[in-house]
C-alpha cells in the first residue's frame, strides 16, 4: 500500500457498481485506497480522452501452484522463442500458455488486473501453491482448495453430516490459507483412482456410494452453513463431450431454492465455471454443436447462480485440470504428451498440450460456444470472461476475447477465415447474433460482476471511496471509439495506466513497478468439532497421508503479505 | 551473389549467441552494418564486430548472400539458424544449432559441430564434413514437431537422438551412430551408413531408416516381415525389412495400419 496522493483527471469513467457509464471525472486516491479528494499537491494522471475503470478482478485462472508448475516443466517448447531476454530491473519473463510466476503478474497489471483467484489448490501441495502466489508480482491472488473428491467431505456428505463438513472446510481453509469450495468433476476425480470416471450427476462414486449430485449439494449447503465470502466454485461433470449440457443444466438445477447467507453482498449459492466446456450438444464429434442458448436461457432465470465463460481463443495451449479422467480422454484424442498425478486422499490432477485450430470443426465451434454465452446473458453482472487460463487458452487473450463480444465485424472476421464457415454457422447460433456488448459491460464482467461472486465487493470492482485504489486506465474514447475492432484489443492488452493499490504500477504498457501484492484468504471461526478434529488426526496419526499434519499447514512465512477476511460461524 | 566473409578475430570467453550469421540477416547490408548486428555473449550484448573482422559485401536478398567464415567457431552457435535462403560456409568447427530451424539456403560446416545440428529443420541442407555431437535433426526439446524437411549430411558419426520426432526429410549419418535413432518419428528417412549402438526407432510411428552397418541391440519391438533389395544413397544392398515399433499407435489407412520401416542390411 502506498502513501501519497493521487488523482487520475478527466477520463471517461465507468463503474457499474455506482450506475456510471461514461461520466467524465476524477477518481481520488489516497494511503492506497479511493478517496472522496485529494489535496491540490496530489500526483496527477491525464485521462483526458480515456476510459478509467477499477482494476480488474479474475475469478477464475490456473496460475499457480504443482499443477502450473509441472505444465512448465511439462512444456520447454512453449517457452521457445516467446520468452524475451531480461531487462534490468526485471524479473525474467518466460512462456506463452504457462507464463513464469513473473510474467504471470506483469502480464496482468499490463491489462490492469488487480485481483485473480488460483482455480485449484490440492490442499497438500498448498504450501507450493503459496510459494508461486508469493513470487507473482503486483497482483493480489487466493486461492481455491479443492473439495469434490477429498476422502473427508465424502464420507461425512455419505452420511449427511453437513456440519461436519462444514467444520473440515473450515479446518482445511485456515490450513491451506484457502479461500473457498472448489470442486472438480465431483466424485469423478476420487472415481479416477480406480480408473473409473463420474458423467452424470447420479453416477455412483465408487467405495463411497454417493453421487455427484450429492456432492454438490451438500458442499452448497456447508458452505452457505458457513457463510464464506465465495459460493461453492463448480466445474461439473461431463466436461468437453457432445452432448454433455442436459447435464451441465441438471447440476445448475441443484441451486434451485437455495438461497444465499453470507455478510459480503454475494448473492449467488453456486458459481458454474468454464461454461463453455459444458454446453456442447450432439452425440457424436460429427454432431457436435454450440447449446449455449440453451443453457443461457436457464441461467438467465436462475438468479441465484453465477457462471463464467472459458473462452476458446484458438491457440496453442496446455490444458491442466484436477480433472484427471478428462485429461486421459483428452490425451486419447489428439496423442499429445499427457502427464497424471494422484494426490492421496484429496484430489487428482492431469496435463496435455492442446492445439485449438480454427480450421478443426468442434474447435470453432467451441470457439462460438464461449463467445455465445456471453452474448445470450441478460445479467452480465452474473457472467464474467475468463479462459478458464490455459486450458481454453491463455489469460492474454482476454482482449481479443473482448474485442470478439464488442465487434459483431470482429466475430464475422474470425468466422470468415475458417476452414469450415458454414459447418461452423450451421452448429452454432453466432452468426445470428448481433448484439455488441459495450464498455459497461464488460466493465460487469471483468470487474463489478466478479467482485461481488467473491464476495469481495467491498475491495474490488469498484471506484466508490474506501475501495482498494486500483484504477485501470485504457486508450478508449468512450464517445468515439475505434472502427478498427484490433485497437479495442490492443488497448485492453496494455493499460495507459494501471495504478495498483495506490502506486503507479504500469505506464503506457510497460511494468514500471513491482507494486505491493497480497495473498487473500479466509479465516471462519467456530466452535472446535471433536470429532473432524479426530477424523483429521486419525488419518495422518494412521499414515494415511504421506506427511506429518505439522508439515501439512501452509505456514506463515510462505504467505507473508496475507490479508485475511474472517467469517464468524455462531455455535 | 555477393560474398560475406567473417574472420574471427577474437575467441569468445564464454559462447558466442551468434544468432545474427545468416544471410536473411546481412542481406543489403554494409560490412559496418553487419558488423553492428547483436549478438549475446551470456547475458551480455555484444555485436559480431567485437568478435569478427567483416568484409566482402552482402547481396540485396538472403538467396543473394554467400557468408564464409573463415576460422574456427568452436565457440559459436546458432550459425545459420532459422536462414531461409542464401549459404554458410564455416573453415572450421562449429558450436550448438548450426541450421537449428532452418528453412532453405546451404549450409556447409568443414570442421565438426556440436549438438543441435539441423534441430526442427524445416528445408534446406546441412553438409557437415566432421563428426556431430547429440540431437542431430532432432525436435526441440518437449516439442513433438520435429525436423519436417531438408537434408543433413554428416560425414563423420554422430551422437545420441538422431531425427527424435522427426516428420519429414533425410537425414544420413556417414559413420557410427549412438543410441536413440527416429524415437517417436512421425515420418522422413534416416541413413546411418555405419554402426548402431542401439534404440533404434523406438516408439516410432511412421518413416524409414536405413542402417548399413550393424545395430549392437535391436528394439524389441520392431519385427523382421521380409528381405528386399533397395537402393540407397548411392549403395545398392538387400536389406532385412522391420516393422515396428510394434507398441506404438499406428495410423490406419484403407483398414491396414502403416508401420515404421527399418532396413538393415542383410549379413
Amino acid at each position: 500500500m502506498a502513501s501519497g496522493e493521487l488523482i487520475v483527471k478527466g477520463g471517461f469513467i465507468i463503474d457499474p457498481t455506482r450506475k456510471i457509464d461514461g461520466d467524465v471525472g476524477d477518481i481520488a486516491i489516497k494511503d492506497g485506497k479511493i478517496v472522496e479528494k485529494v489535496s491540490s499537491s496530489a500526483k496527477v494522471i491525464d485521462a483526458k480522452g480515456k476510459i478509467v475503470m477499477a482494476g480488474g478482478v479474475d475469478v477464475h485462472s490456473h496460475v499457480a501452484g504443482p499443477k502450473v508448475n509441472a505444465g512448465r516443466l511439462f512444456r520447454p517448447e512453449d517457452k521457445l522463442f516467446k520468452s524475451p531476454m531480461g531487462q534490468k530491473g526485471y524479473r525474467m519473463e518466460s512462456g506463452f500458455s504457462i507464463p513464469s510466476v513473473f510474467k504471470t503478474g506483469y502480464d496482468y497489471a499490463r491489462m490492469g488486473y488487480s485481483f485473480v483467484m488460483e482455480a485449484a489448490m490440492p490442499p497438500l501441495l498448498a504450501p507450493h501453491t503459496h510459494e508461486e502466489i508469493h513470487d507473482t508480482p503486483i497482483i493480489d491472488e487466493g486461492a481455491l482448495p479443492v473439495f469434490g473428491n477429498n476422502w473427508f467431505v465424502l464420507e461425512y456428505i455419505k452420511n449427511n453430516e453437513i456440519e461436519n463438513t462444514a467444520a473440515y472446510i473450515a479446518w482445511l481453509l485456515k490450513t491451506t490459507k484457502g479461500y473457498g469450495v472448489k470442486i472438480v468433476n465431483p466424485g469423478g476425480t476420487a472415481a479416477w483412482a480406480w480408473g473409473l470416471n463420474c458423467l452424470s450427476l447420479n453416477d455412483q462414486v465408487p467405495y463411497f456410494e454417493i453421487t455427484p449430485g450429492e456432492i454438490i449439494k451438500g458442499l452448497m449447503e456447508a458452505n452457505e452453513y458457513l457463510g464464506l465470502p465465495h459460493s461453492i466454485h463448480v466445474h461439473q461433470n461431463n466436461l468437453g463431450n457432445p452432448g454433455n449440457y442436459p447435464d451441465t443444466i441438471e447440476s445448475l438445477k441443484l441451486a434451485e431454492g437455495v438461497k444465499a447467507k453470507n455478510k459480503f453482498g454475494r448473492e449467488q449459492v453456486l458459481h458454474s465455471t468454464h461454461l463453455q466446456f459444458h454446453s456442447y450438444g450432439g452425440d457424436g464429434w460429427g454432431t457436435f454443436c454450440s447449446k449455449a442458448k440453451e443453457v443461457m436461457d436457464y441461467v438467465n432465470k436462475q438468479k441465484n447462480i453465477t457462471i463464467d465463460l472459458g473462452c476458446v481463443t484458438l491457440d496453442e495451449t496446455t490444458t491442466m485440470t484436477a480433472d484427471g479422467p478428462f485429461e486421459h480422454h483428452l490425451h486419447g484424442l489428439n496423442h499429445l504428451k499427457w502427464t497424471n498425478v494422484d494426490v492421496e486422499m484429496e484430489t487428482a490432477a492431469g496435463i496435455v498440450p492442446y492445439i485449438y485450430s480454427k480450421d478443426v470443426l468442434p474447435n470453432a465451434i467451441q470457439w462460438a460456444t464461449g463467445l455465445e454465452l456471453a452474448l445470450f446473458a441478460k445479467d452480465m453482472n452474473r457472467t464474467f470472461i475468463t479462459t478458464d487460463h490455459p486450458n481454453a487458452g491463455p489469460f492474454t487473450r482476454y482482449p481479443r476475447v473482448i474485442k470478439w463480444l464488442m465487434s459483431k465485424n470482429a466475430r464475422e472476421a474470425t468466422l470468415a477465415t475458417m476452414k469450415n464457415t458454414d459447418k461452423v454457422i450451421n452448429a452454432t447460433y453466432i452468426h445470428g447474433i448481433d448484439r455488441e456488448l459495450t464498455l459497461y459491460e464488460i466493465a460487469q464482467m471483468t470487474r463489478s460482476g466478479p467482485a461481488k461472486c467473491l464476495g469481495l465487493s467491498n475491495i474490488y470492482g469498484g471506484l466508490s471511496p474506501g475501495l482498494d485504489g486500483s484504477v485501470a486506465v485504457f486508450d478508449l474514447n468512450y464517445k468515439n471509439m475505434p472502427k478498427d475492432p484490433e485497437k479495442i484489443e490492443s488497448a485492453f492488452l496494455r493499460a495507459a495506466c494501471f495504478i495498483k493499490s495506490g502506486e503507479v504500477v504500469v505506464k503506457d504498457g510497460e511494468v514500471t513497478g513491482h507494486g505491493h501484492k497480497k495473498t487473500v484468504w479466509v479465516n471462519v471461526k467456530m466452535p472446535e468439532n471433536p470429532q473432524v478434529t479426530r477424523d483429521v488426526s486419525e488419518a495422518f496419526n494412521k499414515g494415511t497421508y504421506t506427511v506429518n499434519i505439522s508439515n501439512y499447514p501452509v505456514r506463515e512465512y510462505l504467505a507473508p503479505h496475507p490479508f485475511v477476511i474472517d467469517v464468524d460461524v455462531e455455535a | 551473389m555477393a560474398t560475406v566473409t567473417l574472420k574471427p578475430t577474437k575467441v569468445p570467453e564464454l559462447m558466442l549467441e551468434g544468432y545474427s550469421i545468416i544471410p536473411d540477416a546481412f542481406a543489403g547490408k554494409t560490412p559496418a552494418q553487419i558488423a553492428a548486428l547483436p549478438a549475446h555473449e551470456g547475458k551480455i550484448h555484444v555485436t559480431l564486430g567485437d568478435f569478427f573482422e567483416v568484409s566482402g559485401s552482402a547481396g540485396d536478398t538472403a538467396a543473394d548472400t554467400d557468408i564464409v567464415i573463415d576460422g574456427d567457431c568452436t565457440r559459436v552457435k546458432y550459425i545459420g539458424s532459422k536462414m531461409t535462403a542464401g549459404t554458410v560456409t564455416v573453415n572450421g568447427n562449429a558450436d550448438m544449432y548450426v541450421g537449428g530451424w532452418m528453412k532453405g539456403g546451404k549450409i556447409h560446416v568443414k570442421g565438426n559441430v556440436h549438438s543441435f545440428c539441423g534441430i526442427a529443420m524445416e528445408g534446406g541442407e546441412i553438409l557437415i564434413d566432421g563428426k556431430a555431437e547429440n540431437h542431430v535433426g532432432c525436435a526441440y526439446r518437449g516439442d513433438w514437431r520435429g525436423m519436417k524437411g531438408g537434408t543433413i549430411r554428416i560425414r563423420g558419426s554422430a551422437g545420441n537422438d538422431i531425427g527424435t520426432f522427426m516428420l519429414g526429410g533425410t537425414i544420413i549419418i556417414e559413420n557410427d551412430a549412438f543410441i536413440h535413432v527416429s524415437t517417436h518419428a512421425e515420418g522422413g528417412t534416416v541413413v546411418i551408413k555405419g554402426d548402431v549402438e542401439g534404440r533404434v526407432g523406438g516408439q516410432m510411428v511412421k518413416g524409414d531408416i536405413y542402417v548399413l552397418g550393424k545395430i549392437k541391440f535391436m528394439m524389441p519391438g520392431f519385427k523382421k516381415v521380409d528381405q528386399i533389395e533397395k537402393e540407397i544413397d548411392g549403395v545398392k544392398a538387400t536389406f532385412d525389412h522391420y516393422i515396428g515399433d510394434l507398441g506404438e499407435r499406428h495410423p490406419k489407412s484403407k483398414g491396414k495400419e502403416i508401420y515404421a520401416n527399418l532396413y538393415l542390411k542383410a549379413a
